[in-house]
Order: C-alpha cells, then sequence, then structure tokens
C-alpha cells in the first residue's frame, strides 16, 4: 500500500518547549489512523505539524519533514498544502456571519468559484457526504450557528471537504458532543475513509478502537508504538502503551 | 453616605437638565423651514422700528456635512486599516507604539490638530489656510486614531477558532483577514466608525483656524466653508438677537443628530443576526 | 484562481500563511497605515516648531515667564495663559473630583441595581454633549447664574479673601472652572467607577466582617484598593481640563492678563488660541504656534502618564486585571 501521508522526523516547538521529538509516521490512503495518547502527549501538535497549522502560531518551530505523496509540503506553498490536507477542530466553527450554504461553500467562494451550479453541487455533495444533507436541505439560507452541536461539526466536516483535499486531519472531533452526535460522526468516518485518508486525534480508545485501521500511541511527545488497531488493542508490544492501554494512567 | 453620593448625582444632573431643557426650548422656537434653507441673515436685536428675519444655517448645515462626510471618508478607512494592523499583523515593540500612542492622540486636545494644519498650511499653501481642505484634514486627523483603536478592538473579539479554520480550507492569511475576520467584527468596526462620525460633528476648535467658518453658502474646498458648530461658536458670543437665537437652534439640530447616531448604534449592537435567503 | 499568482517553494517554508501579492500588499499597508500614525505625531512637533521659530528666536525661554502678551507692542508671553490653565483646571478639579467619587461611589457600591445602568448611561450623557453647546448654555445660564447669584453671594461672604475680591462679570476663570468640573464629571467618574468595581468582592466582605459600617467598608476595603485607578482618572480629567478649550472660551472673558481674583477674566492656552488665531499674523501668529506647541507637549505628557497610570490598572487592552 502507498503511504499518502508520511511525517518524516518530525519535531516540534512551542517557544523553547518541544512538544514533540522525532516522529516518523506513516498514514495510509483510503484508511483511518487514530492518534492517541494521554493529555499533553502532543497528539494536537503532530495533527497540526501535517497541515502545517502549528506555524501559523507566534515563536513556534519545526523540524523535520512531511512528506503528501513523496513531496515534502514544507518546501511547497502553506496555503496550497491546506487546500490538499483539510481539518476539523475540537470545538466546532462555523463562520457565524453565514449560512449553511454560505460556510460550505465559504471555501470554494473565497478562493474565486463564482459559478452558481458549481457551488450548488459542490455544496450538495459535502453535506451530502457529511451525512447532513437530509437534515438541512430545506434551510441552507439559515445561520450556520442555529445547528445543534453534533450538526455544526458535521457542517466543518462539510466545509472541508468542500474543497475537495485528499487527507483529513480531524483533532478530537467528537470531544464537546453526547454520545448520539460522536455516534453520527463515527459512521461517518467509516464512510469518509473509503475517499479520504483520515487522521484522527483521539483521547477516546473505544473511539479509536471502533473507527481506525491502524494507531499510532504518543506520550510525551515521542511516538511509542504504531501498529493495526487491532493488535495494537490486543497484543500491544510496549509496556507503556500497555500500561495506557489498560488505564493504567490516563 | 448615601445621601451625599446622591447629592453628587444631582449637582451632576442639574447641569444636564438644564441644558437639555434649554436646547430644547430656545431652539425649539426657532426652527422651522427658513432655519434649513436660508443663510445667515443681517444682524439685528428686537427694536420697536423693524421686524428681524430670521434667517437660517443652511450654509452651515452644507458646511459640517461636506466636512464630516470628506473627513470619514480618509480617515475611516486608514483608520481601519491600521486596527487590522494592530490586530492582526503587528508584532513587537511597534505595535505597542502604535498602540500607545494612538490611545494618547485621542485624549490630546482637539485644537492642538487644527494648529497643526494651520501651521502646515502656513509652511505648504500659504493662500488657502482657511479653506474646507484644510478643515477636512483637521477633523481626519482626530478621527484616525479613534477609529485605529476601536477596530482593534473589534478585531480582538473575534475568536481565534475562526481564523485557524478558514486558514485550514487553505485560504491566505489577507482573506481570512479581509473576508472572515473583518465580517464577524462587521457591527462592532461599523458602531466605531459611527461614534466617530458623531464626535467629529460636534467639533469646533480645530475648525476655527481651518476652516474658518463662511456667512455664505459654500462648497469649494479652496475656500473657507460654515459649519454648525463654529456657527452657534460665533452666533453665542454676538450681541444680536437673531443670531444668538440661530444658535439655539443649531445646536438642537446637533443634539438631535448625535442623538440619532447613537441610536443607530445601539440598532446595530442589538441587531439579531439577518437570514440569508439563498437555495440549493 | 488565485493559484497562478503564487510564489513558488522558496519563501515557502517562512511564509506559513501564504506567500501571494495579496498578502504582502496586505501586511504593507496596514503597516504603512500604521507607521503613518507614529509619524503624524513628529510630524506635529516638527511642523508647529518650524512656525514658532520666529517666536522661540525672539523671546526664547523667557516666554514661558513673560506675562505680557501686547500685540501693540509685538511683546508676547505665555505667563498669563499658563496660570489661567492651571487656575481653571485646579477649580475644575477641586469641583469635579469630589462629585465624580460621589457618584462613582454611588454607581458602584450603593445604587439599587435595577437603576444602575440607566443612571450611568445618563452620566455618559454629559460626555456627548459637544463642547460648543456647554459653551453656549455657558453663556445665556450660568453666567448670568454665576454673576447673579453665585459670585455676589461669594463675595460677601469669603469677600476678605483676595480670590474673591474686585468687580464681578460672569464672564471669568471661576466660570470657567465650573464649566470644567461639569465636563470632567463623566471621564471621572465613569473610571472611577470602574476602578471600583474591579476591586474583588472579597475586599468588601473582609471590612464588614471586621464590623465595619458601610461607609468604613468603601474607604478601608474599596477605595483604598482602587487607589490606583482612581488617580489614573484623577489624571485624565486633569488632561481633559487642560485641553478643554471651546466652552472655556466662550466664558472666560479673553483678557491677556494676570489677575489674583476669581471673578476676573483671562485666558488659558487654549482659549486664547481660539479667540485670537483667526486675526493673527506674524510675531504674533507665531507666538501663538508656539502656545500650541507647549500645550500639545504638557496634555501628550498628562495623558501619556495617565495612559500608563489606567494600563497598569486595567491591563493593555483595558480589562481589569487585579
Amino acid at each position: 500500500m502507498t503511504s499518502k501521508l508520511t511525517a518524516d522526523g518530525l519535531s516540534a516547538w512551542y517557544g523553547p518547549k518541544k512538544a514533540i521529538e522525532d516522529i516518523s509516521l506513516a498514514f495510509e490512503e483510503h484508511a483511518a489512523t487514530a492518534i492517541i495518547g494521554p493529555s499533553g502527549c502532543g497528539k494536537s501538535t503532530l495533527i497540526r505539524c501535517l497541515n502545517r497549522m502549528h506555524e501559523t502560531l507566534p515563536k513556534t518551530r519545526v523540524e523535520g519533514k512531511v512528506l503528501l505523496d513523496g513531496e515534502d509540503v514544507y518546501e511547497q506553498d502553506a496555503v496550497a498544502v491546506r487546500r490538499r490536507i483539510g481539518m476539523v477542530f475540537q470545538k466546532a466553527n462555523p463562520f457565524p456571519t453565514m449560512s449553511v450554504y454560505d460556510n460550505v461553500a465559504a471555501g470554494l467562494r473565497l478562493n474565486g468559484t463564482r459559478d452558481r451550479k458549481v457551488l450548488d453541487r459542490a455544496v450538495k455533495g459535502s453535506l451530502v457526504k457529511a451525512a447532513l444533507w437530509d437534515e438541512v436541505k430545506d434551510s441552507l439560507g439559515k445561520p450556520g450557528v442555529g445547528l445543534s452541536g453534533g450538526q455544526q461539526q458535521r457542517l466543518c466536516i462539510a466545509r472541508a471537504l468542500a474543497v475537495e483535499p485528499e487527507v483529513l486531519l480531524m483533532d478530537e472531533p467528537c470531544s464537546a458532543l453526547d454520545p448520539i452526535a460522536t455516534a453520527k460522526i463515527e459512521d461517518l468516518i467509516f464512510d469518509l475513509k473509503k475517499e479520504y485518508t483520515v487522521v484522527i486525534v483521539t483521547h477516546n480508545m473505544q473511539q479509536a478502537a471502533r473507527v481506525s485501521d491502524s494507531t499510532a500511541f504518543l506520550y510525551l511527545g515521542r511516538l511509542i508504538e504504531v501498529g493495526g488497531t487491532r493488535e495494537l488493542f490486543e497484543h500491544p508490544r510496549e509496556e507503556l502503551t500497555e500500561k495506557y492501554i489498560t488505564g493504567r494512567f490516563g | 453616605m448615601m445621601g451625599l453620593t446622591v447629592l453628587c448625582l444631582g449637582v451632576a444632573l442639574v447641569p444636564l437638565g438644564s441644558i437639555l431643557y434649554s436646547v430644547a426650548v430656545q431652539g425649539g422656537s426657532v426652527i422651522n423651514v427658513d432655519f434649513f434653507t436660508q443663510t445667515q441673515p443681517a444682524p439685528c436685536s428686537p427694536n420697536p422700528i423693524t421686524t428681524c428675519t430670521q434667517g437660517g444655517i443652511g450654509q452651515a448645515l452644507v458646511g459640517t456635512l461636506l466636512l464630516l462626510s470628506l473627513s470619514c471618508l480618509i480617515a475611516i478607512p486608514l483608520g481601519i486599516l491600521t486596527g487590522i494592523y494592530l490586530a492582526e499583523y503587528g508584532k513587537g515593540p511597534l505595535v505597542h507604539g502604535v498602540r500607545f500612542f494612538a490611545d494618547v492622540m485621542t485624549g490630546l486636545p482637539s485644537i492642538v490638530f487644527g494648529m497643526f494644519v494651520y501651521a502646515a498650511f502656513l509652511i505648504v499653501f500659504p493662500g488657502r489656510v482657511f479653506s474646507a481642505l484644510a478643515g477636512v484634514l483637521a477633523l481626519a486627523l482626530l478621527v484616525l486614531p479613534f477609529v485605529a483603536r476601536t477596530t482593534e478592538e473589534s478585531l480582538r473579539l473575534v475568536p481565534n477558532g475562526l481564523r485557524e479554520a478558514a486558514l485550514a480550507l487553505g485560504l491566505p492569511k489577507y482573506k481570512v483577514t479581509g473576508r472572515i475576520v473583518l465580517s464577524s467584527a462587521r457591527d462592532g468596526v461599523v458602531t466605531g466608525a459611527i461614534l466617530a462620525m458623531g464626535r467629529v460633528g460636534g467639533e469646533t476648535a480645530p475648525l476655527i483656524m481651518t476652516a474658518f467658518g463662511n456667512i455664505y453658502m459654500s462648497t469649494r474646498l479652496d475656500q473657507p466653508i460654515g459649519a454648525m458648530s463654529l456657527l452657534i461658536f460665533y452666533n453665542a458670543a454676538s450681541p444680536y438677537a437673531n443670531w444668538n437665537a440661530l444658535a439655539w437652534g443649531a445646536a438642537l439640530i446637533l443634539a438631535l443628530m448625535m442623538l440619532g447616531l447613537s441610536i443607530a448604534v445601539r440598532i446595530l449592537l442589538r441587531r439579531r443576526f439577518r437570514e440569508r435567503r439563498i437555495g440549493a | 484562481m488565485a493559484f497562478p499568482f503564487r510564489r513558488g517553494a522558496r519563501g515557502a517554508r517562512r511564509n506559513p500563511t501564504g506567500s501571494t501579492w495579496g498578502d504582502t500588499l496586505f501586511h504593507l499597508g496596514s503597516g504603512a497605515a500604521a507607521i503613518v500614525l507614529l509619524a503624524l505625531l513628529g510630524l506635529i512637533v516638527l511642523v508647529l516648531s518650524l512656525d514658532a521659530a520666529q517666536s522661540i528666536g525672539v523671546f526664547g525661554f523667557g516666554f514661558l515667564g513673560n506675562r505680557i502678551w501686547d500685540p501693540n507692542t509685538d511683546q508676547f508671553g505665555a505667563l498669563p495663559f499658563i496660570y489661567g490653565t492651571l487656575v481653571t483646571s485646579a477649580i475644575g478639579l477641586l469641583l469635579g473630583v469630589p462629585v465624580s467619587l460621589g457618584i462613582a461611589i454611588f454607581l458602584a457600591e450603593l445604587a439599587p441595581a435595577s437603576i444602575r445602568a440607566p443612571l450611568t448611561y445618563v452620566v455618559e450623557l454629559l460626555a456627548a454633549i459637544p463642547s460648543v453647546v456647554y459653551g453656549l448654555w455657558g453663556i445665556f445660564v450660568l453666567v448670568p447664574a454665576m454673576a447673579n447669584v453665585v459670585d455676589p453671594a461669594l463675595q460677601s461672604v469669603l469677600g476678605f479673601l483676595p480670590i474673591f475680591q474686585g468687580p464681578v462679570y460672569g464672564y471669568g476663570l471661576l466660570s470657567a472652572g465650573v464649566i470644567l468640573a461639569i465636563m470632567i464629571i463623566p471621564t471621572v467618574a465613569a473610571i472611577s467607577r470602574d476602578a471600583l468595581l474591579a476591586v474583588p468582592q472579597s475586599q468588601r466582605e473582609a471590612a464588614l466582617s471586621l464590623g465595619a459600617t458601610r461607609w468604613e467598608s468603601t474607604r478601608m476595603g474599596v477605595l483604598r484598593y482602587a487607589r490606583s485607578g482612581i488617580f489614573g482618572a484623577i489624571i485624565l480629567g486633569l488632561g481633559r481640563a487642560f485641553g478643554e478649550t471651546i466652552a472655556v472660551t466662550m466664558v472666560i472673558g479673553n483678557a491677556n492678563e494676570i489677575s489674583g481674583s476669581l471673578f476676573a477674566p483671562g485666558n488659558t492656552l487654549s482659549s486664547v488660541l481660539a479667540s485670537n488665531i483667526r486675526e493673527a499674523f506674524g510675531l504674533q501668529a507665531s507666538a501663538l504656534i508656539e502656545l500650541a506647541l507647549v500645550l500639545f507637549l504638557v496634555t501628550l505628557v498628562i495623558n501619556a502618564f495617565a495612559r500608563i497610570m489606567v494600563w497598569r490598572v486595567f491591563g493593555e487592552r483595558g480589562e481589569a486585571v487585579s
């Protein structure tokens, strides 16, 4: 299998503090990879380095490579990279002054797409993929922030999908949602990974076990173990991994 | 102690009430159609021989509108741009310096800006020292730091999550700032602009040595121009009753304009999100 | 699409937010706007100094100590106006600050919650009235009241003091001081109120639990804590008083000399400018511009000092820090 996205010797700093150290990790195409670990282990930092969001914060630094289809994203234009690697955040953040339709169309529109038909198609397609179409198809003009928490998150997923990325990064997308909304999004990921490369950061191990094909375990900024999800959870190789999975530390 | 503090409150409210009352009553007595369409009348006090013409403030009304609109046209976009810099782009000591001086400038006496433009024109345009253009520039200088700070404050209120979401969609920073952040902060920015206009509408001191005042109707930029605040200033101090009356009327109109702006601001602040209508 | 305009990989690593011409333009453009602001302050000093050069050359530093201002003999000194500014501001503060503090205490501590907001709004209304309207009211309401009631009363009771002696016109330093007092109330009251509100509730409770009365708990627990914020408010009020021009001009009587009586007419640094600049030329104009320079520098320093004080209490963005 080809690795769509690969981190190669990736380290990142917040000011003087090193958040992740020398991480090398491959993310397979048409699969979901989960990144788990206790709070503060660097999961979010890692994922934000993949689409060059980490460096938008002041006083940050990144070393190492991130290869998308074999080419280092740090040698390319960051904005172009982010078109190809989309992101969904922990807290749903639809644009408050825009309707549902405008939110989904935002990425396309602001990059110059004007054709109404193209936009309509893209909006409908993304909302269908995000499993939100049926719920909003009669109220596309309503404000994006008027939806429920779970719906808003799926709206953000649709918004990210509308620009047709190849990879979708999800940073604890369900941590602010109730179990029913969470279940809907987990089902969604099952469908999404057929078409995209999905990387999901989660502190919920059951979630990782449910939706991902591979899992990587991080601890204090280092990659401890990575492997097929089933094997990692049933037969972890590292003692640290086993301790985390069995709940000896959180 | 409650009594003492209430007394203090009363001491402040008495002049407030007196001012509002005088403006309403004295000003109200002179308002009619002529008041808006006529210009400065011949000076006259009540006497048994002739009746005084009331005249009007037409030239001052036009002058204020012209000065206000031109100065805001210059200073509001510049101020918004500066505010964007302070909130989104600035790093390091430069930002702190600009912010500090913008704050300090908003507290300076407005006459200083008028004197500056006057002194500058003495050097550069000695023939046009008293002109509408000078007045426009002096007012623009007043508005600029004010709008810069209010814009910055409004932009700061936009949560960072929105900027991140927009960046993650693959939008360049200038579009994130210009299209997403600015439109989220729209209400605050517009409020700041309206407040600035309100402040400037009542300004007198910077206009004395720039716009100078004019009893005739004029809209030329290279000639002196009237303004409502100037009219009040000169007519109040004059010994002629019909001129005094015009001053009160102008004060009433000025107060109503301020009230109108203040109401507009409140409506904006309370505005509910309007539904956009589209279908797909 | 914007892609054709992007620069290539060279700048990529150092440009996390995109390296289009749009970004550079925006960044530079907004930065330029910011620099304009800074440059402006320097420009103001420069231009005023240039035009004041003639006067500075003729009078030197003695300008500040000279009490004669006479266009007929081309003799100009700033002392009468420094005197006028100091006296009117002092009266304004003496009358205005206690009233403002009283209002602030009332609004922050004593007023029932339901009327706090509307009353605060009403006090702020005082700040919304343009200076020229204050002046208008001053001429037709305040000055007659002072001339017919207040000044004679003061003279009859306190006439043994030189400051309350001499002829009463209504227009004069005292009336200007009174109007200044009214005009600084909204500023000083609002910031003092914020300073009082920033005091944590635990301070009041601590004082009350020691058995203090309402006034004592306010004084010990709250006022002391809010001291620097209130001090900053007073300084800001002083800055406002120093710079207030139009209302003062309209009631101060426009006399360019120093007198021992508060009832006498006078002029402040800003009112002399307002009254004389239109007809001035030559050396007088230069002297007036020199006065403007003095006014600018003095109010700049006061305002900078006040802002620093307020920032220390409230933090750079204006939120309270305890």
